[in-house]
This record gives structure tokens, C-alpha cells and sequence, in this order.
């Protein structure tokens, strides 16, 4: 079954598009991945709060099992029995339909019972806070909750409060670190690893937890990260967190290999962090004439929802170079690889 | 506060440290009648009084803090005037002078009259309140200043809140000159600094938390200091944090202008790294700022550019505290740490003990009008004694105040307070 896997896989990535051969042949082989036990050493944390505390041999470790689950995702039995009788509530304070429904399908392929629990139906809204929210599922004796949060610190403050494992879908503009995951594994399949490459994150960096994560995880990766903003949608000191900082698509983008965008929220567009649309998009949205400073071989990437014509023009966002759709595929096989991770630090794994 | 002790004291064996006087020296204070009697390496042992035998320890004046957060009236779950003034007491701080932003406001002559009156019900430390500069805190009309001023209130300030119009705080300036009134201003421009939740900088940067500028800070202070110099109003910029505000007192003082300026002991001794992960204690306002801007303030308290110490005593319950960390409420409390805490940045050798006192009691009784702050014959006897050296560590849970929002929490301090007295009455320890 590992073997045919490994040749679906190859299969339909060649057939595909032709790309990423090589990583294809490397394929899928079940003798590297960690058993359990040694997996425990390999990746000592009870939570997935962020990239910040991961080693990059921890990182490295997510990436890995994350290969294996995109092999299993590919197969017409998807499902595995690792979480089989575990419990994982996805605790959605910010709505997020993508990230929620990958990390649902994440679970459930593992096995788990998944619940969603979206603020919208809580009684947050009737003023409880998060620890009581935090406190009440903890009695419900869940063992993964995925949370995502519109404040910075609150997914870390929750983790406190709970007995178990604990994954961070996002806090405000601190952390997003499964994206950042998925991020490097599209990368690395895409470009046969991360040491050395040139990466340009593009866009609202401010507002950005996806830019906080990637530029942690790819500097813990070694590749040379850049950001290209106007100074309005950069964070100060953002100099000091390993980047090179650039004003300028022409400037930021020459020769790098992957051009990471960044989705630019509605109410930031006119006036208040850009002038208009039209002028966000004439000096910072990816069109191919923009994309033609990159690399020959550049790829292109966005975190979704994309804004089409706000940050990204269609004939890029679905040109041969993007890599959009594979990390929505990425997403599901890097979070199966988290839970799977976290679920061997519970009790009785 | 309770009346006089009718029996005399006398201090012996203790080291007399007087800021006004630049006393420090072994020597005796004799306590009579609420007041120092006398005070000196000869002091004449008398038979009649209480003999006291201080072993060593600091004798010096009893602190007193310029614009603590008491609760009353609105606010009584956070702290009452009984609790505070005894979390003052255990701090060493003889006088309180608290903040008008309670709920109601202390913006009318008969809010002051109703806080002195439960002050002298409940308070086991001196009591003055401050007022509003502008009526329901709103920064828009000035308070009946001339009035409160008769009623008792004893500085003008709106709390925590900056006032964002400059032709407001000219007139209020202006008019507050004519009486001669301290007008203490929290400097922070809020359109600036609006959701920030602490420094901005690399460090909330890397936290995602938005941040609050040094600049927001000196930007009305700048404007301030100008209005002084235009008003000829006797301007007290309440907590200076950063390196650029204190350029701006600086060149202000140095032109002659009524300009006096104060410091946190939070600000002095902390920094924005001790946020950590998130957490909420060290969630002030204004923000613990960088490490550099601390040094700058540990710097400008030496030089005397600081003239005031204070706690910024602001106590908040649990509840509010239990959050993330953007949506947490600010302060901290302070009475009773104040002494322990600064006196770190005397054993670091960066502040002498005569400056930091001074700092903490005889500049701002000067400037609020009181007596005290000074070991005389004749001046109140508002004492702390207290052991420069004893080591020890600090539990919130023991802490008097309603709230246990402290920063200090499990901090290891050194020097610590063994007996409080206000008018010649211990009032630390009780009992």
C-alpha cells in the first residue's frame, strides 16, 4: 500500500504539471518515519503555540510526517486510525472557513471525533471569557483543541488552562504557525528544500501572523527572507527580526525565488494604511510584469482568501507558477502531521 | 487618621537620612505631641517618653505618593481608602494623594469634602485627594478650580486620561495659575498611542501586539511645557518614560519654565522585556518601555531632572486583568513595593538613598504645599524606618491592598519596611 502510494503520488504530480519530479522520486518511504516513542524525543512539546521555541530540527520533524500524510491523502483510504477515540474540538473565535475545515478533515482522517465550535453560537458573545470558555471545554475532556483567536497571546493564555494538547490557528497578529508548516513544505517540494532560497513576503506584514511564522520558520530553515511593504503595513523593528526590508516590488523582488503575498484586509485599503486599491495594487499587487523581477523560476504563493486585484492579478494567482492551490493540499497533509505529533504526548498513547 | 499619641517618643540608634536637610547620620528623634520635637546625635533621653531603638536602621521621612488609585467612591471591589492606606502604611508612605478618576469623578467641592471625610473615618495614613481638571474627566470645561482647591483638593489632574485639546488645556492652565493650582497631566497623545497595548517596538512587533510610540508621549509633553511657559502655570508632567520626554523637561526647566515631572517606580525598575509571554501584570500606562528609556530615567531621577517617585498605584481586579493581553486593563499596584523596589536602584549604586528619598517625599510635599518630608523640629512626625539591607521575597498573596495586580510578585528585594508612623502614631506594623 506504501509503495502504491508512493507511486500515485509521483504519478499524479508528473502528470499533473511535470513539476517537482525529483521530490516525487524520493517518494514516500515509511522506514524514516519516527515511531512513536522516538517521536516523543524528536518533538518534546505538549502544544503548537508557534514557530518561536521550535528548534529547526523540530521543524524539520513536522515536515516529514507531513510528507507521509500528503502520500496518505492521495490514496483512495484516507483515513487512519491514529486518533481513533480522541477527542479534538476546533474553537474558532475568528471565523475561518478554510483553516477550520482543514483542520477538521485533518482530524477526521485520523480518526478523531471533531467538533466545531464557532463564536458566533458561543456564549462568548454574552461575555464569557476565554478561560471560562476555556475551562468548560477542558471538562468536556478534549484532547486537541485548535483555537484561533482575533488577540495576540490569547491561544497561549487558553493552553494554560486546559489538560491537554493545545494547537494555535492564529492570534491575532502574532502567530499562525501551521500556515507557516504548510508554507515550507509547498516550498520544499517545490524547490527540493528551503537552505539558501530567497523568499519575499509581500504586503500587510503588520497585520500579519503568517508573515510573523514564516519569517520565523525560514530563517530557522536558513533561507534569506525579505519583506516588501509600504511603511505604513511594516512593523517597527521588523529589521531586527531577520529580514531585509524592502519599499519596492522592483527592488525586493530581484532574483528571489519564492514571492509569498499577503492578503490586505478591506477596511485597510482606502486611506487609513494605502490610499486606494488602485494605487496598492499599481505598486504592490503580484502582476506578471512584477513577478518578471523574480527569479526565472520563481513561485508564487498566497495564505487565502487571495483579493484578486487588490494584492495578486488572476493571470498570476492561477498562472503555471502559482502554488496556491498545493498549499490548500499541504494544509490539510501539515496539520494531520501536527495532531498526529501532539496526540503522542497524551496520556495512554 | 487617629489623633496624636498623648506619650512621648524617642527614636535612638537609628540613622537619621533627611532629604531636605542632607542629614545622614547616627542620631535620635524625640516625638511629642504628633510632631518631631527634636531631632539629632544629641538628643537629651527623656524619662517620660517611649524609648525606641531603631538598631541601625534608616530613620528618614515618611513617603509621600502623588496620585494613587484609592476606588472611592465607585470602585470599591479594586480598593477602598482603608485598604490602600494600609497597603501605604506596610509601604512606608505616610501621605496619600489620590487620583479623581473614580466613578463619580472628584470634579465637584462636594466629592473632595466626602472622600476627606472618609479618609478621616477610615484611613490610618494622611489623605489628599486630587480633582478633575475638566468635568467628568471629558477634557472639554474646566472644573470649578478656586473651589475645590477651598474644599481641600490638593492638585488637578484628569487621572489617566490625556487632554487632547490644547486650547483647553491653555485655559485651564491659565486659570488654574491665578490660584497657584499643581496641575499634574498623564501625557499621552490617545490618538497616537489609540490600541496600542504596550512599547511599540521590536519586542511587541515579534508579540503581534499593536504598539504605543515614545513619541505619542513627548509629543504632549512638548506641547505642554509650551503652554506652560505661556500660561506661567505650575505644570507637573505625572509619569515620564522615555528618553525623549525627558529631553523636552529638560530644555523646559533649563528656560525657566514651572515644569516639574515624575516617574513610576514600575518605569524605573522594570522594562517592556518583563512582559514575557503575555503577561498581563506588567500591562501599564504608559507602557513599560525599552531598556534604554529605563536607563534614562534611572539616569535623569540621579541627576534630579526626576523630581518625583511615585507608585502609580492602580489597583484591578482578576477578572479584568484574565485576559489577553491586548484586551487586559492597565496598572499595576504599587504602595506597598514602592520603597523595596526603588531602593534597587540604590544597592545597584545609581541612585543615593538621600535622592531617591527626596523623590519620594520631601519634592513632592513641597510641591503639593504639605507639611512633612523632612526630619525637623516642628514638621509633622511622618516617619518610615526601615532596613536598608534585609533580603526577602515578595508574596502577593500577602499584600494589603483589594487587588494582588502586582509586577513584583515573587521578586527578590532588598531593604525592607519595619515600622510606619503618622502624627507620632506607629501605623506598621498593627498591633
Amino acid at each position: 500500500m506504501i509503495t502504491y502510494a508512493a507511486i500515485a503520488a509521483k504519478r499524479r504530480w508528473t502528470a499533473r504539471s511535470g513539476r517537482l519530479p525529483e521530490r516525487a522520486r524520493r517518494g514516500y518511504d515509511r522506514s524514516s518515519m519516527p515511531t512513536p516513542a522516538a517521536s516523543t524525543a524528536l518533538f518534546p512539546h505538549r502544544h503548537l503555540l508557534g514557530i518561536a521555541g521550535l528548534s529547526p530540527a523540530e521543524i524539520s520533524h513536522l515536515l516529514a510526517a507531513a510528507e507521509d500524510a500528503v502520500a496518505l491523502n492521495r490514496q483512495v483510504e484516507k483515513k487512519r486510525a491514529t486518533l481513533r477515540g480522541r477527542t479534538q474540538i476546533n474553537l474558532f473565535f475568528e471565523n475561518s472557513t478554510r483553516t477550520q475545515s482543514s483542520f477538521e478533515i485533518a482530524g477526521k482522517r485520523l480518526g478523531a471525533d471533531v467538533m466545531n465550535m464557532s463564536v458566533g453560537n458561543s456564549s462568548m458573545k454574552k461575555g464569557e471569557t476565554v478561560l471560562d470558555t476555556a475551562a468548560t471545554l477542558n471538562a468536556m475532556r478534549p484532547d486537541v483543541i485548535v483555537v484561533r483567536h482575533h488577540a495576540a497571546g490569547a491561544v497561549a493564555l487558553l493552553a494554560q488552562k486546559v489538560d491537554c494538547s493545545v494547537v494555535n490557528a492564529g492570534d491575532g497578529a502574532h502567530e499562525h504557525p501551521t500556515q507557516a508548516l504548510l508554507d515550507a513544505l509547498t516550498i520544499k517540494r517545490a524547490k527540493g528544500g528551503i537552505h539558501g532560497l530567497v523568499v519575499a513576503i509581500c504586503g500587510d506584514v503588520l497585520h500579519s501572523r503568517v508573515a510573523r511564522s514564516n519569517i520565523l520558520l525560514l530563517n530557522a530553515l536558513g533561507a534569506e527572507v525579505r519583506v516588501i511593504a509600504p511603511s505604513t503595513l511594516l512593523p517597527v523593528g521588523i529589521e531586527r527580526m531577520g529580514v531585509k526590508v524592502f519599499r519596492t516590488m522592483r527592488e525586493g523582488l530581484a532574483g528571489a525565488d519564492v514571492v509569498m503575498m499577503l492578503r490586505l484586509q478591506l477596511e485597510r485599503m482606502n486611506g487609513s494604511f494605502v490610499p486606494s486599491v488602485k494605487e496598492y495594487f499599481a505598486h504592490f499587487g503580484l502582476d506578471a510584469a512584477k513577478l518578471a523581477y523574480a527569479a526565472p523560476d520563481a513561485v508564487v504563493m498566497h495564505p487565502g482568501p487571495m483579493n484578486r486585484g487588490v494584492e495578486i492579478a488572476s493571470e498570476v494567482a492561477d498562472g503555471p507558477r502559482s502554488l496556491i492551490r498545493d498549499q490548500v493540499e499541504m494544509g490539510v497533509a501539515v496539520r494531520m502531521a501536527v495532531l498526529e505529533t501532539l496526540a503522542q504526548h497524551l496520556p495512554d498513547a | 487618621m487617629q489623633p496624636p499619641a498623648d506619650r512621648p517618643t524617642l527614636y535612638v540608634n537609628a540613622r537619621l537620612v533627611c532629604p531636605a536637610s542632607g542629614r545622614d547620620e547616627i542620631g535620635s528623634l524625640l516625638v511629642d505631641d504628633g510632631v518631631i520635637a527634636e531631632v539629632g546625635a544629641k538628643v537629651a533621653p527623656s524619662a517620660r517618653a517611649e524609648t525606641i531603638d531603631c538598631r541601625g536602621h534608616v530613620l528618614a521621612p515618611g513617603l509621600v505618593d502623588l496620585g494613587a488609585f484609592v476606588g472611592e467612591p465607585g470602585a470599591e471591589h479594586r480598593e477602598t481608602i482603608e485598604a490602600a492606606s494600609r497597603a501605604a502604611a506596610a509601604g512606608g508612605v505616610t501621605t496619600i494623594v489620590a487620583r479623581p478618576d473614580t466613578t463619580p469623578p472628584v470634579d465637584a467641592p462636594e466629592i473632595v469634602d466626602y472622600l476627606m471625610r472618609r479618609a478621616r473615618d477610615t484611613a490610618s495614613v494622611r489623605f489628599h485627594p486630587m480633582a478633575a481638571l475638566t468635568k467628568g474627566l471629558a477634557g472639554h470645561e474646566m472644573t470649578e478650580i478656586g473651589l475645590l482647591l477651598e474644599a481641600g483638593a490638593v492638585a488637578f489632574t484628569d487621572g489617566p486620561r490625556s487632554i487632547a485639546s490644547a486650547r483647553v488645556m491653555r485655559r485651564a492652565m491659565a486659570y488654574g495659575r491665578d490660584f497657584g493650582a499643581l496641575i499634574c497631566h498623564h501625557a499621552e497623545d490617545a490618538e497616537l498611542s489609540a490600541g496600542g497595548a504596550m512599547n511599540e517596538g521590536e519586542f511587541a512587533s515579534r508579540l503581534g501586539l499593536p504598539g504605543r510610540p515614545t513619541a505619542a508621549e513627548a509629543i504632549v509633553i512638548e506641547r505642554d511645557v509650551r503652554l506652560a511657559a505661556l500660561t506661567g502655570a505650575r505644570y507637573h508632567a505625572s509619569l515620564v518614560t522615555c528618553a525623549e520626554s525627558l529631553d523636552v523637561v529638560r530644555r523646559a526647566k533649563a528656560a525657566g519654565s514651572p515644569v516639574t515631572c515624575g516617574a513610576s517606580v514600575a518605569h524605573l525598575t522594570l522594562n517592556e522585556n518583563d512582559v514575557g509571554e503575555y503577561r498581563t501584570f506588567f500591562k501599564l500606562a504608559p507602557p513599560l518601555r525599552h531598556e534604554d528609556d529605563r536607563r534614562a530615567l534611572v539616569q535623569a531621577l540621579a541627576d534630579g531632572l526626576i523630581d518625583v517617585v511615585c507608585s502609580a498605584h492602580d489597583p484591578q481586579d482578576v477578572e479584568t486583568k484574565r485576559r489577553p493581553f491586548a484586551e487586559a486593563d492597565d496598572g499595576a499596584i504599587g504602595l506597598e513595593t514602592m520603597l523595596p523596589a526603588a531602593l534597587r536602584l540604590v544597592h545597584s549604586g545609581d541612585v543615593t538613598l538621600h535622592r531617591l528619598l527626596a523623590a519620594m517625599s520631601t519634592r513632592p510635599a513641597e510641591m503639593l504645599g504639605l507639611p512633612g518630608g523632612a526630619l525637623k523640629a516642628g514638621a509633622p512626625a511622618d516617619l518610615v524606618l526601615f532596613d536598608l539591607e534585609a533580603p526577602w521575597v515578595l508574596d502577593a498573596a500577602t499584600l494589603k491592598s483589594k487587588s494582588k495586580n502586582t509586577p513584583y510578585d515573587e521578586a527578590r528585594l532588598q531593604g525592607r519596611v519595619l515600622r510606619t508612623v503618622v502624627a507620632g502614631r506607629p501605623v506598621y506594623p498593627y498591633g
